[in-house]
């Protein structure tokens, strides 16, 4: 194996892995931009697509209805959360909307415990995805799994793109995000919009709920927490809030993450981990706008 | 200004109280009670260690748990004898293997290691603000987390790790409850505190007149550590064998939850919360494991009782943010002059 073909095989890695952190980060960074949250239910939200997919292609239906399924029993967890549990808080301070978002979390993820136990089950990935592609004489592989989750992410964030630079609710969500009581000013229906962001933010998070399980081959009532935080990472790094941003950001942490582990020397691939979250640190230290939005000052 | 000497005092009679349950309760009660019991003084601790940042100084860490998982990694480590630290932690490095600690220097050893790893964490975040400080705070966690997993000569990594002498009795933690109690009250309800209060309040303004924003949420967060480290140690002693993730992200819910319910800004507040959280918890895993009336019974229902928490935890947002106590203390009427004062202080702000 030459080291070109081992490099491409990284890139596509990366490219893989990146996807998936920017699907949860755009969820994660829309609902921080219009509401100032850092909302950490937005995991367990993957974990409610996931596992809804999950129990659908048990009871016989096909992989991709099961999907699209998942995906809408995501935006409506997410419309119920924001409903029950935001909407009474939504002036309260900081801390105290990142309290009742850790709590939905604990219960969330303690339901799913309830009901599905905390054990590993199987995602059941028809063959047609699991199976490989191998190139260059088996050089480079990947599989359909891969191949889909790319794909989905770049139509699903170009649908995004649209929806929030050509439509009237889309650029209303952009002028909440710019400025709440301005948009309320000129005569938005703010609470319309807040239920259009977590809608579009939940579908993102319950697609990307499906497909790292899919990728996994596993699901559990606490899968939601290490993506969660990784998209953390990736949205605070491109600038949260920011859309393009989290994109950006998603698809950077994929590639360093898969840089640690392709190339630096073994001791230190286990403290990949470290390195990702001390690099947050020192975005929010040193350029807390992440890289598009230079001029955010939030020190003190 | 003088420090006020009032809320000391309602501490030292609620003091005298716990040495008496201290020293009385093995006499009277069973095990299970004195097991809470400890539980109980020992969640006190952490959570008064963590009402410090988080509640007087408004700096929302939730990093913390790292405090206490490094205080009782260090003094588990520092209290394990020769011999069993040859046989479970061969690779552990000349300078620690030839030696053992007693329980208390084990235990302030820890709490000094915290208090170092939050002079070294805390000097670049504590200028981060809102919820960017609590993000940092949780990356920092999760640091920990790495390090403990993957230390291994040091830790046993992801393996559990025993053989750390049961030496955590009831009156070590109602001692150790008590030296946190008398520090915290003269720290909070001194003109330090006043500064720690003033920053929390309005950050801006503080830094206008003068206050160090970064040096009064450093020295909470130090000595909140100290105490964090401290607390991990008598952790670690009470269990015996723990893994890196018994300090992670669940103990940090718990102790934010009855950080929150008992009021952020209230010492007596921080031991209500763990009371009510406790007692609830314990009544709730009862009903959890399944019971039966008659001729109906109710399954296992695992994980229902944290349910029911989160719940009370939202609730207790929309409703009461402030929590039971808010910033009041319980003075048992102790209160002399000087604390209506404050009180009444407090309300014109």
């Amino acid at each position: 194996m030459s080291q070109f073909e081992y490099i491409l095989q990284q890139v596509i890695n990366a490219v893989s892995l990146g996807s998936l952190y920017a699907l949860v980060a755009v969820g994660l960074s829309i609902v921080f931009g219009v509401l100032k949250l850092t909302n950490f239910a937005h995991g367990d939200v993957m974990m409610v697509g996931a596992f809804t997919t999950v129990l659908l292609i048990a009871i016989g239906v096909p992989f991709i209805p099961a999907m699209i399924a998942g995906i809408l029993a995501s935006a409506l967890a997410g419309f119920l959360i924001e409903r029950i549990a935001y909407r009474p808080i939504r002036n309260a301070p900081d801390v105290t909307r990142l309290l009742t978002s850790l709590a939905v979390t604990y219960i969330l993820e303690n339901l799913g415990i309830l009901l599905f136990t905390s054990s590993p089950r199987n995602f059941p990935l028809p063959d047609m995805l699991n199976s490989s592609w191998q190139l260059a004489g088996g050089a480079i592989t990947f599989t359909n799994i891969n191949v889909l989750t790319v794909a989905l992410t770049f139509v699903s964030l170009i649908g995004l793109g649209w929806f929030i630079t050509r439509t009237t609710v889309g650029l209303g969500m952009r002028a909440a995000a710019e400025d709440m009581s301005a948009a309320q000013l000129v005569g938005l229906d703010v609470n319309k919009l807040i239920i259009v962001a977590f809608l579009v933010a939940s579908a993102f998070a319950g697609l990307a709920g499906v497909l790292w399980a899919a990728q996994a081959g596993v699901v559990q009532p606490q899968m939601g927490f290490t993506p969660l935080l990784k998209a953390f990472v990736a949205a605070i790094i491109g600038g949260f809030g920011s859309i393009s941003g989290a994109l950006l950001g998603g698809y950077m942490l994929g590639a360093l993450e898969i840089f640690i582990v392709a190339f630096l020397p073994d001791p230190v691939v286990p403290y990949r981990d470290a390195i990702v979250f001390t690099l947050l640190i020192a975005f929010l230290l040193f350029r807390p706008g992440g890289l598009m939005q230079p001029n955010r000052e939030i020190k003190l | 200004m003088k420090a006020d000497f009032r809320i000391p005092l309602a501490v030292g009679a609620a003091l005298v109280l716990a040495g008496i349950i201290a020293v009385g309760a093995p006499h009277v009660m069973g095990d299970y009670f004195v097991r809470i019991l400890l539980l109980m003084a020992l969640n006190s601790i952490l959570v008064l260690s963590l009402s410090l940042s988080n509640g007087f100084t408004g700096v929302f860490s939730l990093g913390h748990v790292g405090f206490i998982g490094a205080g009782a990694y260090a003094a588990g480590i520092l209290s394990l004898t020769v011999q069993q630290k040859k046989a479970l932690l061969p690779h552990l490095p000349d300078l620690l293997n030839w030696f053992s600690l007693p329980f208390l220097p084990a235990t302030l050893t820890a709490g000094l290691f915290a208090a170092l790893l939050a002079v070294i964490v805390g000097y670049p975040l504590m200028r981060l603000s809102g919820y960017f400080v609590s993000v940092a705070t949780m990356g920092f966690l999760i640091i920990v987390n790495v390090v403990l997993i993957n230390a291994s000569d040091f830790t046993r990594g992801a393996r559990t790790s025993t053989g750390v002498p049961l030496a955590t009795t009831l009156p070590w933690v109602i001692g150790w409850l008590a030296v946190t109690l008398i520090v915290l009250s003269r720290l909070v309800y001194s003109p330090f505190g006043r500064r720690m209060k003033a920053v929390r309040d309005d950050t801006i303004a503080a830094s206008a007149v003068g206050i160090s924003v970064l040096r009064a949420r450093l020295i909470a967060f130090v000595i909140g550590a100290f105490f964090a480290g401290v607390g991990g140690s008598l952790y670690a002693h009470y269990l015996g064998s723990f893994s890196p993730n018994t300090f992670y992200f669940a103990m940090t819910m718990n102790l934010i939850a009855m950080l929150v319910l008992g009021g952020m800004g209230s010492l007596s507040g921080a031991i209500i919360g763990v009371i009510c959280v406790s007692l609830l918890s314990e009544v709730l895993r009862s009903v959890e494991r399944g019971f039966t009336i008659g001729d109906f019974t109710v399954p296992a229902l695992f994980g229902a009782s944290q349910i029911v928490l989160g719940f009370l935890f939202i609730l207790i947002m929309i409703f009461r943010p402030k929590g039971i106590m808010g910033d009041r203390e319980l003075t048992f009427g102790l209160s002399g002059r000087s604390a209506k004062n404050n009180h009444k202080e407090g309300k014109d702000r």
